[in-house]
């Protein structure tokens, strides 16, 4: 796995548990003490290791730690320039939503090395869409049910996301709009304010 | 679409609506070069009201090929891309391209050019003021993704670069000979004073003449001599003792249980006897030699601190150096001056 995304459970980890609660989960995981380097790659093992270990240490659902994952991915301050490159996708969460196919020839664009999810997109009408996804490793559905509901939000649209099992080695989860403008949402312009 | 006069279709025809669709940053111009309409970025971009009715002149200025006022040049160049800019931003250039109409008039559609980034922060553009099918928000895309990319290279460079510093601060090896260097020297030298039962001499070793071997021979001659230097003290060094580099074309070697000043003398008359043999290097040879200054344990009434010692050893150089080179000095004892042949080997006399 790319190390970016190592990191990013790493990060998520020291940002919402704390430094002690990351060394627990690193000693378990006997991750070396310097923990994930961004810019690396490491066997797919070693990041399911890792993410066992964060389970057994915070006692949480994995869907539940993949959830909180994927919202942290587009909420937390240290990450808005995340945020800002998702914002990309489109001017309201409807279009955001209808370019997630293009999500991962998006990140190429950047990273190509990074493993994306395939993403395909069903819109089933009246707002209503399916998502399915495949990953190299299991938990993809949950972390987008948690980055996508983020992002829901980061738009001011109001949504009703769920999970809609596994099929043909895909999982996915539904999306329900029911209001793309609900609220003001956050600010987001194409120029940046500051570098 | 031809119209019973013969003429091409119009912009009427096609429907401003779809042109502001489809080139939201155009503008239509009267013969005249009055401006008839423009698409609703570029009405965004100017942000002087509806520009409808002005005369183009006052609201940009055409660069290249020619200016508004050669118009009958601008309309030959139908097809070319056009350098323009908007007035109030005349820092922003703009790329165009121009289609004569019909009517003698023009039609010119706009984009941000390379100054796209700049562009849309001044401009406070979104999204849908670009046609769907313009790449420019794509690009902005990358721009900024490719910063956050440099910024996490530039931090792993940075974090490899501390890494590698700490390592090797922590090195005990000289990379360039091979011996120890200061840092393990002095752990050596501290360890030894520790033990309250080992006894040994620590000489200081600075070689004479290197400096004209550095500046006429160049450094890789220098670094040549070094290494010879260094595998003489490997080979005259015993197993027990340990020799160190620890400056340019300085020394340090523990020489343990010998203390006596004979055995002193002995060994570092040999050394000097060994280093001024003169060292081949690409085809002629290179002559240096050394002085040595050498203190031992035994002459401490308490034991010494690694600092004195080195200290001592230090000035008992300096003594030798004083004494005229390519020769030794005991701490505590005269300098001792080798004989008149090996003097006369002294390269400095060549």
């Amino acid at each position: 796995m790319h190390g970016m995304v190592n990191r990013a459970l790493q990060g998520f980890i020291v940002a919402n548990y704390g430094p002690d609660v990351w060394a627990e989960v690193r000693s378990v995981a006997r991750l070396p003490e310097d923990g994930f380097e961004a810019m690396h790659r490491y066997d797919h093992a070693v990041t399911l290791t890792c993410f066992g270990a964060a389970v057994d240490v915070l006692g949480k659902h994995p869907n539940a730690l993949l959830e909180d994952i994927g919202t942290y991915l587009v909420t937390d301050p240290q990450l808005e320039p995340l945020r800002r490159l998702l914002r990309f996708g489109g001017g309201t969460f409807m279009e955001f939503l209808v370019s997630l196919e293009e999500l991962p020839d998006r990140a190429r664009l950047a990273m190509p090395e990074l493993e994306m999810p395939e993403i395909t997109l069903h819109a089933e009408g009246c707002g209503l869409f399916t998502i399915s996804a495949r990953w190299p490793v299991p938990g993809i559905a949950p972390l987008l049910l948690g980055a996508l509901r983020a992002m829901a939000d980061d738009y001011g649209a109001l949504a009703f996301l769920e999970l809609a099992g596994i099929e043909g080695g895909r999982e996915r989860l539904r999306v329900r709009i029911f209001d793309t403008d609900f609220n003001e949402g956050k600010a987001f312009s194409l120029g940046q304010v500051a570098p | 679409m031809n119209r019973p006069d013969g003429s091409r279709c119009t912009t009427d025809s096609v429907g401003v609506a779809a042109l502001d669709r489809l080139l939201p940053m155009h503008v239509l111009l009267a013969p005249d070069r009055t401006i008839r309409h423009a698409g609703p970025t570029l009405e965004k971009m100017a942000g002087r009201g509806p520009l409808a009715g002005q005369p183009a002149d006052r609201v940009f200025d055409l660069r290249r090929p020619c200016g508004l006022e050669e118009f009958d040049r601008l309309l030959a160049a139908d097809g070319q891309r056009l350098t323009l800019a908007l007035h109030g931003a005349e820092d922003l250039p703009l790329r165009g391209v121009l289609v004569r109409m019909p009517d003698g008039g023009a039609l010119i559609d706009m984009s941000l050019g390379l100054s796209f980034e700049r562009g849309v922060t001044r401009f406070d553009l979104n999204g849908s003021d670009f046609s769907p099918c313009d790449q420019t928000v794509e690009l902005l895309y990358l721009q900024e993704a490719n910063a956050v990319i440099a910024r996490l290279s530039r931090q792993l460079t940075d974090r490899l670069s501390a890494a590698r510093e700490a390592a090797e601060h922590q090195a005990l090896t000289d990379p360039l000979t091979a011996l120890a260097n200061r840092r393990a020297m002095d752990i050596e030298l501290r360890r030894l004073l520790e033990d309250p039962g080992a006894e040994f001499a620590l000489l200081h070793l600075d070689l004479d003449f290197f400096k004209q071997v550095n500046d006429t021979r160049g450094h890789a001659a220098g670094d040549h001599v070094l290494a010879e230097v260094a595998d003489i003290l490997r080979r005259d060094l015993r197993g027990m003792d340990m020799a160190a580099r620890v400056g340019g074309d300085e020394f340090l070697a523990i020489l343990r249980d010998t203390t006596s000043p004979e055995a002193i003398s002995a060994l570092a008359e040999r050394l000097i006897r060994r280093i001024e043999r003169p060292i081949p290097f690409e085809g002629s040879v290179c002559r240096v030699s050394a002085s040595i200054g050498v203190v031992a344990t035994t002459v401490y009434g308490i034991r010494p601190s690694a600092d004195l010692m080195v200290a001592d050893a230090d000035a008992a150089l300096y003594r030798a150096k004083k004494a005229g080179r390519a020769t030794f000095a005991i701490h505590g004892r005269q300098a001792e001056t080798l004989n008149r042949e090996k003097r006369m080997d002294d390269p400095r006399r060549r």
